[in-house]
Parts: structure tokens; C-alpha cells; sequence
């Protein structure tokens, strides 16, 4: 993957992640590699449980302690490796230099500990700063994320804020120390769709003022279209296709990226009119078990387009068009086929 | 507490001795538990054939150091220390097994009827909380002042604290039982209420019971022992381990060995119980276990 | 929060009602003549008639009823039968050993177990988590008056650093009371250690998976921060309730420590009373007791809502 782009702020590499359970090892993430531009938005894309909230949670090496860890790959921000960093040098990256948001901004804050204590202890800790004024940052941050009554509001405690504001107070800590790279797990999914819009505004417009490099991991095409500048698809652990949001959408290669593409709602009023309403289409079949070994490509199995070859031998990525990766055995048939 | 097995292990072939020994590596301390159980038991049973006299008073063989003759020594009337002990897993047995049993049979049938008839719950519950608030060992004081000392007054006396405990547990059981659908329905569709309460509720109350059953034997054996040592329990010339260890209060110093040996097979005996309990807690009500 | 005292203090009258009821009828419908048990084997029948007024067994029991009830609501625990002094003043004379002791008790039984479930919480499933569970067993099932002895013949007999037994009121000074207690807070102290440990621990396991604690872990903070504010206050409500349980237990164990230790406290007052079969000092010590336990649930509950700031009365 050789670009002449200034150095990457962060570079994902051969990233391996194992979980140790009763079941077996699972292989959450089998060697996926990306990287990060300073101030850009990188998506990523897949159902759940191909890893990508793995992935996040392996960069601040935030993976359950004991069950999951880093078997192989290397994570660098800014050239610093972060896989065999020391205890207290990781946590003090962590909400500092790299910082994340949660799926579930009903739970994700501390119930007992006001919202105002949650975000100045971040600051507190990175920034170097008393408790008076890490607490007047918190009134800040509460009223960058658009939280009216700062002042007052920041004493109060998560159960006195729905789950859109929980989301913004989240988002507030998260950003409380300028991080240069900031995870979102699933931000909205857990929200109403008229929250859902107001919060990817918010983040959007935040990254802006504060140059922010932004990691949105989604289930969601919706979301990625609206945020991502560059997307990532993973399935079964590994990444199968990347390419800048515009040509993903115009032209998916990866037959699972098209499956993933034809299984979103779409309001087509053309064919509305007709009469003739469209049917989702489902992508046929499970998503492998991830605790045995997978030969060949892992989506062989649901694939309209496998061959053989496809299920005995894993494809590497290629790059059939500039800046278009995609592990594919038959991307270059399917891309010169076209699609609906 | 099972340790969580890591991966790589063969699948379990369902032969006896391998299902034992699977059973074993995942229930370590129902395995434990248990044996030490059956091991005190077999003591217990066999204490006529394996030990001598444990009345047997003899002044020329006082505060013998536990040795050949007198495995765990002799008290301050040359009773041999083993003996006594061996009987006294008796003592403790019968009346932690007693304890549970009718705490446990009398707690579900009280509990029972305060979670099906609402004028009971009312009246009873109250009646509860009151014995609840009374701490147990003095509420079996007083029960016992009262009467003249015996194994069964002892074991009614032990009883009494232990039901209001089992009562909570298996009302709440059938309270939240009763709000399920399926009980509901049930109800609506005019099951007659022993045949629901057999059919349906017992069955769901029993595993929990059970495991309360095994911490109110253990409480039970501690409460017995701690009522003979303070000289209100079983009367003193049963060797009950309770009863040693207060006999040999005062000679603590030079014969430490009349309590210590109780002391310690009260112990294991206790523990032994307390794994079973916190085995199966695991094994039958993983909701308890969390909360517990 | 005032309402919700008031309430609960309320509540209360009901339950000590009952133990009142309960109390007042034991000694009335116990099988056999209550007086001539309480007389003795070798009682003269005037002996057990003497008894039987004292009591006021030979009225109607409902007179009895109202009489004894209304005295108890003056404070009025009644006569001891062998001193003659009103109970209320034998059990005032007795009061502070037990307090101090269940003080103690309960200082040395916190501060160990809560560091003990957080540690074994932390390090869940090595060795560190075994040994600190295994000690717990261990300590609650090892009964007090075995712990006591053990401890009386290594620190006291062997050692000489601890007074055997006894115990000295604070009045003669800070130094000789606090040694007094050190060994029996600890023999006493250990079963709960047990019991707030594990309770600790299992709130604590719980409270890690959460969420919010990921979220204290992604903001890099240090890691007792993370186990000692975020998930400990947290897991503080099941704790801070066990406790509360244990003081309940601590009063039953107070009994029998008190005899271990030759302490002139509740608890030996009670044993005595009991030999010597003195039915209104134990009757005057069950309504004591409850009376204490129902206002530490009180206070139990009432500390939940500085707890949990989603608690509100």
C-alpha cells in the first residue's frame, strides 16, 4: 500500500486479536491493516461481531482483560507503537491522545458521579490542570455538545439526561483533551433517527473546529455515507474491501460489500411509481464461526460468485482500480460486469 | 467459582468415568464439599465400632497429650478427646440435617400461602419481620430457657430463627413466578390452585431452596455449637463438639487439644457444607449466584 | 428524606409490636409451668408461687397484657428476679463493653474485607483471587470461640503482648481499652471480614463488566481510580446492606465472644440471666436487641440514598 500521502497519524498493521473461550480461540480479528490521515474520517463497516468493534477497542488496548488480547500486528500513532507500550504510557494516552464514544450512551456513563466529575477527571488527569479548572472545561465541553444550562447541568447525574444528551456528554469527555484520533463505536445505533442525525451533526461540526481524525465503526451505510471519507469493509475478522466512500458506493466490488449495499432500505421513487416496491435482499446464510479455522475466503460460503478456488484458498487484496483495495478472487469479473 | 476452561480441550466423551471427571473439573466444589460430607457421615455412623466409651470418665489418665493411646488426648476426667469428637459429628449432623430439613419444609409451606393468599401474607410477613428482628442466637436462648434442655428443644429452639429466612426466599420465588405469563394464563384458565402450585411453583422454588437449605445447615451447626459452649444448648452430658469445647474452657491452657480438635472438625465440618452450598448455587441458580 | 424517616420510624412500631406480643406470650405459653422452671429443680412450691406474682402470672393474662405493655411503653423493662434491680439498670451498666466491642468489630471486619473483595475482584480468577476467597471461607467457618481461643494462646500466652482476657471502660484510659478489644474484634471480626469480602467481591465482578467502566478505562485513568471510585461506589449499595446484615450477626457472635473473653457486656449478662433462668432480663434483652437491629436497617437504608444518587425518598 504504497501512497504518497504525508505519514500516516495512525497505522493499523497486520492486526491479530484472539479470544480465549470455552468454545476455543476465536479469531475476532485476523490480520486487518489500515491507516489514518490527520483530520479525516475513516469508516468502517460490517455486521455485528466481524471484528470491527474489536479492532477500536484493540487500538486503546481496552480488549476484556484475561479474554481477548493482541496476538500478532502492530498499531502506531504517529510512529509510536502502541501493541507493546507500558502500562502507565498506554494509559496515558488513552483519553488523551486517542479517545472513544460507546454504542450505549445509557450505560456508558457512571451513574453515581455527575456528569460534570466525569468529564473534568479526564482533564484532570491529561491536561495537567486543577480540579476548579477542569470542572470550568467541563462546563465548556458540556456547552460545545450543545447542552443548554451548562453551568447548572453539570452537576447533575446521567439519570437526569436522556440518551441523546447522554451521547453528547460522552462526546464531551471524549473530546475534553483534544485527542488527535477519536473512536466512535456505534454512536448512534442505541438513538432515535431524528437524535441520530443531530448527534453525526455534532460530530462532524466538532471534528471541524478541533481537526479531529475520526474512526466510525457502523453497521450503518447510512452513517458511513453521511461521515466517512474513506471506508473499510470487514467480514469474519479481515478486511475485505477499501475505497473512498464516493467509489465504495458507486462501485462495491466485494460481493459482500454489494450484498451489504442491496440490503438497505432504499427509497427508490421510480420504481415506487411503477408499483413495482423493490424487496430487500437479505445476504443468503450465517456469518462463519469464527473459532475454527476458515479456508479460503470466509464468505465463499454465502457468495453467489465462488468458485473453487475461493473455497481452498483465502484471496489477498488487490487494487483492481487506484485507491480501490478489495480481497476478491473474482473482483476483476465482478467490476467488469458492472452492477444494477 | 468454576474456573473457566481454556480452549484446546477435547470434547467430553460421555463415559461414566469421563462425565465424573468432567463433573469434578467443572463443580470442584460440590466434589469437595461432598466427599468431606460422606467422610463426617461415615464417621458419625461409625462411631460405635471405632471408638471407645465417650463417657468414659478414668482420673489416672487426665490431659493426656494427644499420642498413641489417646489419638487427640484426654480432658480433665481422662475422656478420651477422640471419642468424644467422633460422637459429637453426630450431634452436629443431626441437628444441622434437622434444621434444614424443617426450616426448609416449613418455610415452603408458609411461603407458599403468603404468596398465594394475600390476607395470610399480610399477617404472617409481619409476624416474621418481629422474628427476624431478634437475633437469632438469643431468640434460641430464650426459647430454651424456657423449656428444660434437650436435643429436640435445641433443634425447635434453632428452627424458629431459621424459617422467616426461607419464608422471604420462597415468597419472592412465587411472587415473581405468579407475574409470568405462563402462571397467569394458568390462573385465567382456571387450573385449580394445589394442582398449579405442585405442577408449577414448587418445582421452581426447589432449587434455591435447596441452596438455602445447605447455608441453614451450616448456620444451624455453628448455632448449636455456639448455644452448648455458652452452656444453654444440648444438654452437658451429651459430647456435643460445642459441649467439649466449653468443658474445656478452663483448661485451655494446659490441655488446648480439647478445643482445638473440635474446633477443627467444626470447621471442616461447616466449610464442607458451605461448599456444597456455594456449588450448587452455581450449578442450580445462577441468578443467586450473582447477587450473592 | 425527612417524610421517609418519619415513615420508616413508623414502620418500626408494628415490627417491635410484634417482638413485644411475641416476647410477652413465649414465657406465657411455653409447655409446662414457666415459674417453676424458672424456680428451679429444687424450688419450694411458695419459692414458685413467689415467682408466679412476681411475674404476674396469676392474673388474667390480658390484664397481664395491657400492664406489661403499658410499663414497657414508660421505658420500664420490669425486675430482675435474683437482684431485685429494675432490668433497664442492669442493662445500662452492661451497655458499653457490647457497643465498644460491636464498634471494633465491625472497624477491623470493613477495613479488611472491603480491600479484600476489591483485590480479589480485580485479580478475578488467579491465584490472588483464590487465596483471598479461600481465607475468606476459611474465616466463616472457623466459628469465634475456637478463632478466640487460638488467638488468647498465641498472643496472650505465648507472646504476652495482649491481656488474656477482661476488659477495661474507656474511662481508665484510651490504651488499656483499645488493647482489650484488639483480640476480641479480630476473633469476632474475621467471620464477617467473610462475609463483607465476598459480597464485596461479587458486587464488585459485577460492576466491572459494566460499561461505564470501560468508558473510566478509555479515559486512561489510574487504575485504583478506576476500582476504588468508579466501580466501588458502585458496588457500595449490596455491600453497605450485608453490613448492615452483619451487625445483626455481629450480636449473636457479641454473646459469645464476650464469654470467650470474660467480658462484663450484653452478652454475658445475657448467659447469666439465662442459667439462672431470669426470664425478665432476657425478655428486657430481646427487646433491646431487635430495638438495635431495626435502627441499623433503618440507618442501612436511609445511607442508600447518599449512595446511589438515583435513589430518592
Amino acid at each position: 500500500m504504497q501512497r504518497n500521502q504525508p505519514a500516516p497519524l495512525l497505522e493499523v498493521d497486520n492486526l491479530h486479536c484472539h479470544f480465549f473461550t470455552l468454545d476455543g480461540v476465536v479469531r475476532a480479528v485476523d490480520g486487518v491493516s489500515f491507516s489514518l490521515q490527520r483530520g479525516e474520517t475513516l469508516g468502517i463497516v460490517g455486521e455485528s461481531g466481524c471484528g470491527k468493534s474489536v479492532t477500536a477497542m484493540s487500538i486503546l488496548r481496552l480488549l476484556p482483560k484475561g479474554l481477548g488480547r493482541i496476538v500478532d500486528g502492530s498499531v502506531k500513532l504517529e510512529g509510536r507503537e502502541l501493541t507493546t507500550l507500558g502500562d502507565a504510557d498506554m494509559r496515558s494516552m488513552r483519553g488523551h491522545q486517542v479517545s472513544m464514544i460507546f454504542q450505549e450512551p445509557m450505560t456508558s456513563l457512571n451513574p453515581v458521579l455527575t456528569v460534570g466529575l466525569q468529564i473534568a477527571e479526564n482533564v484532570e488527569r491529561h491536561l495537567n490542570v486543577g480540579r476548579k479548572a477542569a470542572m470550568e472545561r467541563a462546563v465548556e465541553m458540556l456547552r460545545l455538545v450543545k447542552i443548554p444550562d451548562a453551568e447548572r447541568r453539570v452537576n447533575d447525574y446521567p439519570h437526569q439526561f436522556s440518551g441523546g444528551m447522554r451521547q453528547r456528554v460522552m462526546i464531551a469527555i471524549a473530546l475534553s483533551c483534544n485527542p488527535q484520533v477519536l473512536i466512535a463505536d456505534e454512536p448512534t445505533t442505541a438513538l432515535d433517527v431524528t437524535i441520530q442525525a443531530q448527534i453525526l451533526d455534532l460530530m462532524l461540526e466538532l471534528k471541524q473546529k478541533l481537526n479531529t481524525a475520526i474512526i466510525m465503526i457502523t453497521h450503518d451505510l447510512g452513517v458511513i455515507a453521511e461521515t466517512a471519507q474513506r471506508v473499510l469493509v470487514m467480514y469474519a475478522g479481515r478486511k475485505v474491501e477499501e475505497a473512498p466512500v464516493v467509489e465504495l458506493f458507486q462501485r462495491p466490488l466485494h460481493p459482500y460489500t454489494q450484498g451489504l449495499m442491496r440490503a438497505r432500505p432504499r427509497l427508490d421513487v421510480e420504481a415506487e411509481e411503477q408499483g413495482r416496491r423493490p424487496r430487500l435482499q437479505e445476504i443468503q446464510g450465517m456469518v462463519p464461526a469464527l473459532n475454527r479455522p476458515i479456508l479460503g475466503c470466509a464468505f465463499a460460503p454465502r457468495c453467489g460468485y465462488a468458485t473453487d478456488r475461493c473455497r481452498s484458498e483465502a484471496p489477498g487484496l488487490t487494487e483492481p482500480v487506484p485507491g480501490h483495495l478489495v480481497a476478491c478472487w473474482e473482483a476483476t469479473k465482478i467490476a467488469g460486469m458492472g452492477h444494477a | 467459582m468454576a474456573s473457566i476452561t481454556l480452549a484446546g480441550d477435547a470434547e467430553p466423551r460421555p463415559g461414566a468415568l469421563a462425565r465424573l471427571v468432567t463433573f469434578t473439573r467443572r463443580n470442584p466444589t460440590i466434589v469437595i464439599g461432598g466427599l468431606l460430607m460422606l467422610a463426617l457421615a461415615g464417621l458419625a455412623l461409625a462411631a460405635p465400632y471405632i471408638t471407645s466409651d465417650p463417657l468414659k470418665m478414668n482420673p489416672r489418665m487426665r490431659f493426656r497429650l494427644p499420642g498413641e493411646q489417646f489419638w487427640f488426648g484426654t480432658d480433665q476426667f481422662g475422656r478420651d478427646v477422640y471419642a468424644r469428637t467422633i460422637w459429637g459429628t453426630r450431634v452436629s449432623l443431626v441437628v444441622g440435617l434437622s434444621v434444614a430439613a424443617l426450616a426448609s419444609v416449613l418455610g415452603l409451606i408458609v411461603g407458599l400461602l403468603c404468596g398465594f393468599y394475600k390476607a395470610v401474607d399480610g399477617v404472617v410477613m409481619r409476624v416474621m419481620d418481629g422474628i427476624m428482628a431478634i437475633p437469632s442466637i438469643l431468640l434460641a436462648i430464650a426459647l430454651i430457657t424456657l423449656t428444660r434442655p434437650g436435643l429436640p428443644i435445641v433443634i425447635v429452639a434453632i428452627v424458629i430463627p431459621e424459617i422467616p429466612r426461607v419464608v422471604r426466599l420462597v415468597r419472592s420465588v412465587v411472587l415473581s413466578l405468579r407475574a409470568q405469563p405462563y402462571i397467569e394464563a394458568a390462573i385465567a384458565g382456571g387450573t385449580k390452585t394445589p394442582k398449579l402450585l405442585l405442577r408449577h411453583i414448587v418445582p421452581n422454588t426447589l432449587a434455591p431452596l435447596i441452596v438455602q437449605a445447605t447455608y441453614v445447615c451450616a448456620s444451624a451447626i455453628l448455632t448449636e455449637a455456639g448455644l452448648s459452649f455458652l452452656g444453654v444448648g444440648v444438654p452437658p452430658e451429651i459430647p456435643s463438639w460445642g459441649n467439649i469445647i466449653a468443658q474445656g474452657r478452663s483448661f485451655f491452657q494446659i490441655a488446648p487439644w480439647s478445643i482445638l480438635i473440635p474446633g477443627i472438625f467444626l470447621a471442616i465440618m461447616v466449610l464442607a457444607v458451605n461448599m456444597l452450598g456455594d456449588g450448587l448455587r452455581d450449578r442450580l441458580d445462577p441468578r443467586l449466584a450473582r447477587r450473592m | 428524606m425527612i417524610a421517609y424517616i418519619t415513615r420508616r420510624l413508623l414502620a418500626t412500631v408494628p415490627v417491635m409490636l410484634t417482638v413485644g406480643v411475641f416476647v410477652f406470650f413465649l414465657l406465657r405459653i411455653a409447655p409446662g409451668d414457666p415459674a417453676a422452671i424458672i424456680a428451679g429443680d429444687n424450688a419450694t412450691s411458695q419459692d414458685i408461687e413467689n415467682i408466679r406474682g412476681k411475674l404476674g402470672l396469676d392474673r388474667p393474662m390480658i390484664e397481664q397484657f395491657v400492664h406489661w405493655s403499658w410499663r414497657l411503653l414508660q421505658g420500664d423493662l420490669g425486675i430482675s428476679i435474683f437482684s431485685n434491680l429494675p432490668v433497664t439498670t442492669l442493662i445500662a451498666q452492661r451497655m458499653e463493653p457490647t457497643i465498644a466491642l460491636t464498634i471494633s468489630t465491625l472497624m477491623v471486619a470493613v477495613a479488611l474485607a472491603i480491600p479484600m473483595g476489591v483485590l480479589a475482584a480485580w485479580k478475578a480468577r488467579t491465584l490472588v483471587d483464590r487465596l483471598v476467597m479461600g481465607f475468606a471461607v476459611l474465616g466463616f467457618a472457623v466459628p469465634v470461640f475456637v478463632a478466640g481461643y487460638v488467638l488468647i494462646y498465641i498472643f496472650s500466652v505465648q507472646l504476652g503482648w495482649l491481656p488474656v482476657q477482661g476488659y477495661r471502660p474507656i474511662g481508665e484510659g484510651f490504651w488499656p481499652f483499645a488493647q482489650s478489644l484488639v483480640l476480641p474484634s479480630i476473633a469476632l471480626g474475621t467471620t464477617y471480614c467473610a462475609l463483607i469480602a465476598r459480597i464485596t467481591r461479587a458486587s464488585m465482578l459485577e460492576v466491572l463488566s459494566q460499561d461505564y467502566i470501560r468508558t473510566a478505562e478509555s479515559k486512561g485513568l489510574a487504575q485504583r481510580r478506576v476500582l476504588l471510585l468508579h466501580a466501588l461506589k458502585n458496588a457500595a449499595v449490596p455491600i453497605v446492606t450485608v453490613i448492615g446484615i452483619g451487625i445483626a450477626l455481629l450480636i449473636s457472635g457479641v454473646v459469645i465472644t464476650e464469654t470467650v473473653f470474660n467480658i462484663p457486656g450484653l452478652g454475658r449478662l445475657t448467659v447469666d440471666a439465662v442459667l439462672k433462668r431470669d426470664y425478665p432480663i432476657v425478655q428486657g434483652l430481646i427487646l433491646v436487641f431487635a430495638f438495635a437491629k431495626v435502627l441499623v436497617n433503618l440507618t442501612v437504608d436511609v445511607s442508600y440514598a447518599f449512595l446511589d444518587p438515583r435513589i430518592r425518598y
